[in-house]
């Protein structure tokens, strides 16, 4: 706060989409290499920056790539050698990328890739379903989920810092929800320079970069004889990253002012709750105000939004969810043939909550796939179920598709 | 032949003028006899220290870099089996950002990327497309032995046509298992991107010297540039390791493998095959194993290729157009 008085920290206010947002984000932080490919509905970022390069806002190499593969193959190499760098994709697009994002993690490569949540073929479909990132979620990277583009712009700076970090040096995967946030407009507050300066360091790889002044080896055949204790050094710094996390947070809020009461994810409405929601990105708006109309009605109800997938915040997320008698875990997304046949963060929660000696009974809601949208009554209809379970009802499967014509 | 444009380079005339110093060192453990090594040694030799170099995955990937026994003094990185060209477009596009904005010290740095006829000529061939159409400083080199030497010897799309692989076994229905031509890999690059100042094809060990100088010439002129080498390989050529050097120098000989420049548009063959007299194919195929169970037929076909490659074809050994220009017939 005090520095918020010392330097100016605000520039200016602009109806930005999410992407136009996340590329403003990218200009601020001065990004070095920008590898592009087309697919929607990530892309506007794309058009968004090749516009800023074009007008001279940002001095970046700008290549537009022959495929997503070699799109985060350019990325990862740039970064090796000491640029700061971005790219992204959606959907299937996001998977033709694959290899390419496993190594960048492997590398431990702090890449920042923004992916605008897509369904994945076939058959095509361009609205929003979480899958595309979740495939990522074993691989060693760094992932969030933005609700505002105002979240998604400040994530850029937050991530890149966090990402960067000599303790963490990993990839960072920025999603949004395809349409209902990288094509919405809202109004942004834009950071000036000076403050994202003061904000976001140099990025310096040190003892890593790929140069001739340090003519190192990157990746080299390890086999069985080292490759164990490199995964484990992957996973030290996962865990290293909850610390830089916490950090990147405080300073953001000590220049920026008071943005985030924590890091991991956002309460609403739950300091008395019984019964609450979870789920990450766009969900939140119908949710919350499905929430606010059920507190008129005299329901004890929540909503959880889950920014931060990995690293999970395991021991943050069972103290929060501890509170409540019942929870409601919203997935938009599948995991096929899965224990329960339920959805990825239904997993993911229930294992978190396992540990406890009294655990909340737990619903799970696979809906808004493909970008069906996910309505204010869907929303009330997950907490109804999520009541009854509350109430000890057992008459509720585990998993309810919601908004699904059967 | 018209006048190949004027390239401002040391050539390096003989084997006595090469650097003493040597950027690809012990610490691999490629075979007895491997071509593949002679082109690491020889491109890092010429292009000096002030190198970065990647690796794709491959051979000279899995044999080249144990991990804590590198063979390079320059700079190295592995990477995936299809990003040679994409590799060596992320590292140059960095280099020139970072110049740019003061963020390292400006000077030359050469960028070469290297990948084998599988990562190269088959999945990565969209991406070195894409790296030949920028305006980076790059190298691209494809090390060509014909299989996938590290993973069992495997058929590429650069096999030569009749030879046995663990993919293409001769068996008692079908003899020929491998029915591909060779793909014609640098002439499809020097054709389809104009803007692409150097392609060469070359040989680590034969004639001498050529491969070194064709790395001078293609640092030296600057944007994207591509060769593409011809590795005789005793494991999955089946040969003695101490023939490598002859059975390249058949190769060339034999005009199956043709050697060549493509400077600015202009083809300037190194090895001329059309004016010397070709060795007969037959002396190259019989010294390798991996032809033993091809008949005098499928010798024939193949010579017959390589004399229409020479003798039809409308730029000999390059581009299989024939016949001239001729107007629409219907």
């Amino acid at each position: 706060m005090a520095l918020a008085q010392e330097i100016q920290v605000w520039d200016r206010e602009e109806l930005l989409t999410g992407c136009q947002a996340v590329a403003q984000a990218v200009r601020l932080a001065d990004v070095d290499v920008i590898s592009a490919y087309p697919i929607r509905p990530y892309t506007e970022v794309m058009d968004s920056l090749s516009k800023i390069i074009a007008d001279g806002q940002l001095d970046a190499e700008y290549i537009i790539a022959d495929s997503e593969h070699s799109q985060f193959e350019i990325a990862k190499h740039a970064s090796a050698v000491g640029a700061r760098s971005f790219a992204g994709s959606s959907g299937t697009g996001w998977m033709y990328g694959f290899e390419a994002l496993v190594v960048a993690a492997t590398d431990r490569l702090p890449v920042l890739f923004l992916v605008g949540n897509r369904a994945l073929d076939d058959p095509g479909a361009f609205g929003v379903e979480h899958n595309d990132a979740l495939a990522i979620r074993d691989m060693g990277w760094l992932i969030m989920w933005a609700t505002t583009a105002q979240e998604a712009l400040e994530h850029v700076l937050i991530g890149y810092r966090i990402a960067e970090d000599k303790r963490v040096r990993m990839p960072m995967a920025l999603a949004m929800d395809g349409a209902f946030l990288t094509h919405s407009q809202h109004m942004v507050k834009l950071p000036t320079g000076d403050a994202v300066r003061r904000y976001l360091p140099p990025y310096d790889l040190g003892e890593r970069r790929l140069h001739p002044d340090n003519p190192i080896s990157i990746a080299p055949q390890v086999n069985e004889d080292w490759v164990m204790e490199l995964r484990r050094q992957n996973w030290e710094a996962a865990r290293r990253a909850k610390q830089v996390i916490a950090e990147a947070y405080q300073e953001f809020n000590g220049i920026f002012g008071p943005r985030y009461a924590a890091p991991y994810f956002t309460e609403y409405l739950t300091d008395d709750a019984d019964t609450v929601l979870v789920g990450m990105g766009t969900v939140a708006m119908p949710a919350r105000t499905a929430a606010r109309r059920l507190r008129d009605q005299g329901h004890k109800v929540g909503y959880v939004n889950l920014r931060w997938f990995r690293p999970f915040p395991s021991e943050e997320l069972r103290a929060c969810l501890e509170r409540f008698k019942a929870v409601g875990v919203i997935d938009r997304d599948f995991a096929h043939g899965s224990p329960d046949s339920g959805g990825v963060l239904l997993h993911e929660i229930r294992s978190c909550l396992y540990p406890l000696r009294e655990r909340p009974a737990v619903r799970n809601f696979i809906t808004g796939l493909g970008g069906r949208d996910i309505s204010i009554g869907d929303c009330s209809r997950m907490f109804e179920i999520a009541m009854r379970a509350r109430d000890g009802d057992t008459a509720d499967e585990l998993v309810t598709w919601i908004g699904v014509r059967e | 032949m018209a006048e190949t444009t004027f390239i401002p380079f040391e050539k390096v005339k003989t084997v006595r003028d090469t650097p003493l110093e040597e950027m690809y060192t012990s610490g691999h453990r490629t075979c007895q006899g491997c071509e593949s090594a002679m082109v690491m040694r020889h491109f890092s030799k010429a292009a000096g220290p002030r190198t970065i170099a990647t690796g794709s995955t491959g051979c000279m990937y899995v044999a080249n870099t144990s991990y804590m026994t590198t063979p390079w003094i320059i700079p190295w990185m592995h990477t995936q089996l299809g990003a040679g060209g994409s590799s060596a477009v992320g590292t140059s596009a960095a280099l020139r950002a970072l110049m740019r904005k003061g963020k390292i010290a400006e000077e030359k740095i050469n960028v070469i990327a290297f990948c084998g006829d599988l990562g190269g000529g088959d999945m990565g061939l969209s991406g070195i497309s894409a790296a030949l159409q920028t305006d980076y400083d790059l190298l691209i080199i494809l090390y060509d032995n014909e299989s996938a030497a590290n993973t069992d010897i495997q058929a590429t799309g650069m096999t030569t046509y009749g030879a046995q692989t663990t993919f293409t076994p001769p068996g008692t229905k079908h003899r020929i298992m491998q029915h591909r031509w060779k793909k014609n890999v640098a002439p499809m690059l020097a054709v389809g991107h104009p803007t692409c100042r150097y392609v060469a094809t070359a040989s680590a060990t034969y004639p001498p010297l050529d491969f070194h100088n064709k790395v001078r010439k293609a640092l030296s002129i600057g944007g994207p540039t591509f060769i593409h080498t011809f590795d005789p390989c005793p494991k999955g050529w089946d040969y003695h390791p101490q023939y490598s050097r002859e059975i390249g120098e058949l190769g060339i000989k034999s005009g199956i493998f043709p050697l060549y420049e493509i400077i600015d548009g202009t083809v300037s063959y190194s090895y001329d095959a059309r004016k010397r007299a070709r060795t007969p194919v037959r002396e190259y195929l019989v010294k390798q194993g991996r032809f033993a169970h091809i008949i005098d037929e499928d010798i024939d076909y193949i010579q017959s290729m390589v004399d229409s490659m020479w003798n039809e074809w409308e730029i000999p050994g390059v581009a299989p157009f024939k016949g001239g220009l001729e107007p629409a017939k219907n």
